[in-house]
């Protein structure tokens, strides 16, 4: 995210002006009365007393940064556009990949390809174009973060990485800004607002960050669309509720979402802690720091490349399509999940999923030497027989060559074993583009 | 002594997967001499529920960070943390947070 200032610039495809002509727009104007198609449009919000003609007032004056434009901001923003939000800055440094499609709403196949911020603006526009829609092409970064929460009314954290949740708790909390926060993963989601009316900020509640091993993305974890869907639109409810004058009810509690239950739960949460490091009573962060340093990670949602075996542990896509050409004798070790192998498969593959391999699963293992003893030509048994690791990205593959080297069987001789670098996704990019890739 | 407390625990959020996936434990703590705390409910959970890998949940006497726990549907912090003495029939939820969106 470092480096990714309001100066990126992408080709401008879709015919929408560029962002950074009007990075900061000016404050919106308050106005005393609502046009006669504001009246006819917005009828049925202005007839519940909670809102009424105030309410859509003040939600016409007030400005709202949309934090990521997947699977949480396109329906908040949809329906804030809708109910005639004044303005939305669209925060989204990606672009449209045919895996968002199923949960990021805005999106269209059309737009495959182009700024997430800038198909959102569009889409938006179509919905509501009274609503001032501002796209930015950027990764929120240290140096752009606070400058913008400053100049929004309402921060909605539609993110999808732990250091982009800090930094903009942090900026939230130096401007003096509300932050609605959701996240959502495989079945379920969560939501808070944090830094209201005394209720706490993100980091009184998570001081430290996770350890970058236990954090799931939407990509490694799974999501079903509707739940962020769902989570999205809740959040969306509650910046309507902070900007008409409602208030909110999760400014001390969060509501717990578990779609397989078909569940919510309400948590009373602490109050704002005193002794927090940047909302407190004497904080010790004043200024927004590194965050990807921070939280070991870096922002994004993208997967994570490991390193854990030399170069001579492992082979690329080309060398092992080499080794089928050669008609090498093998053996093809898929170490992914089941639900993952039902997606796509190599046919010579067998399959060992790395979580049997880590838990020593005698059946798995058994099976696993079986399959090596069977492979191995009986002229060959002093020479090394190679063994050959396979998962999605190359991250897994390496974890499982680390356990299988430390294999041994009566029987099963000497093996070399290696991973295949990239994995089948690799494998689909660079050898055989008929191959799914997920 | 303490009697014996029969609780409720639940692991959600991907904490789940460190418990084979599943996230309801219907649990008997056994009686012991000191009263039942959510400290000692951590090391009876290291020792008898976790299978692998216990620094994904647990990180020295407390939970690892990244874990809100909830006690009878609060924030643990408003019940005392790792001090708060268990009662028969308590409802002790693990969630690790969620980042994607």
């Amino acid at each position: 995210m470092a480096g990714a200032g309001p100066a990126a610039r992408l080709p401008e495809a879709d015919g929408l002006p560029a962002p950074e002509e009007n990075p900061i727009p000016p404050p919106l104007p308050l106005r005393t009365e609502l046009s006669r198609l504001e009246i006819q449009r917005y009828s049925r919000q202005l007839v519940l007393p909670e809102t009424g003609v105030r309410g859509q007032l003040r939600l016409s004056a007030c400005s709202v940064l949309v934090v990521g434009c997947g699977g949480l901001g396109c329906p908040l923003a949809q329906y804030l556009a809708a109910a005639g939000v004044g303005r939305l800055g669209l925060v989204d440094h990606d672009v449209v990949e045919l895996s968002n499609l199923h949960r990021q709403v805005l999106h269209r196949e059309s737009r495959l390809g182009t700024s997430k911020a800038r198909s959102a603006a569009a889409a938006l526009r179509e919905i509501n174009s009274a609503v001032q829609c501002v796209p930015y092409e950027l990764a929120l970064g240290r140096d752009t973060a606070l400058q913008l929460v400053r100049a929004y009314d309402v921060v909605a954290d539609c993110s999808d990485n732990v250091p982009t949740r800090y930094l903009v708790n942090d900026a939230c909390v130096l401007a003096g800004k509300p932050l609605v926060s959701a996240s959502a993963l495989r079945l379920e989601g969560q939501l808070a607002v944090y830094g209201y009316r005394g209720g706490p900020c993100y980091r009184c509640l998570f001081p430290k960050p996770p350890p970058p091993e236990t954090v799931t993305n939407c990509a490694d974890g799974g999501v079903l669309g509707v739940v962020p869907g769902i989570l999205g639109s809740l959040q969306a409810l509650e910046v309507l509720k902070i900007a008409t004058g409602m208030g909110t009810s999760f400014h001390q509690a969060m509501l717990i979402f578990d779609a397989l239950e078909g569940r919510f739960r309400h948590i009373k949460l602490r109050p704002r802690n005193p002794d927090c490091a940047v909302c407190g009573d004497n904080p010790s962060v004043t200024a927004l720091q590194d965050y990807e340093q921070f939280c070991g990670s870096s922002a994004t949602d993208k997967c994570r490349m490991l390193c854990l075996l030399s170069s001579d542990e492992r082979v690329s896509v080309e060398e092992y399509k080499q080794i089928l050409d050669d008609k090498v004798h093998h053996v093809l070790v898929d170490v992914r999940p089941l639900v993952e192998v039902d997606i796509c498969r190599l046919p010579q593959a067998v399959f060992a999923p790395l979580s049997k391999l880590q838990e020593k699963d005698e059946g798995c293992l058994k099976s696993l030497v079986q399959r090596i003893c069977e492979a191995r030509q009986p002229s060959s048994e002093n020479k090394a027989f190679p063994v050959y690791v396979v998962c999605k990205l190359g991250n897994d593959s390496q974890k499982a060559v680390k356990i299988l080297q430390g294999l041994s069987y009566q029987g099963l001789g000497l093996i070399s074993v290696k991973d295949i670098k990239g994995g089948l996704m690799a494998w689909a990019n660079k050898i055989n583009p008929e191959f799914p890739q997920y | 002594m303490a009697a014996p407390l029969s609780i409720q625990l639940e692991f959600g959020g991907g904490a789940e997967l460190l418990f084979d996936g599943i996230r309801k434990h219907q649990v008997t703590l056994p009686s012991q001499p000191e009263p039942w705390d959510i400290r000692s409910l951590l090391a009876w959970i290291k020792e008898n529920l976790l299978k692998e890998r216990p620094e994904l949940f647990v990180q020295g006497d407390t939970v690892r960070p990244g874990i809100l726990v909830l006690i009878n549907e609060a924030d643990w912090e408003l019940m005392g943390e790792l001090d708060y003495q268990l009662q028969d029939q308590d409802n002790v939820v693990f969630i690790s947070t969620l980042h994607g969106g």
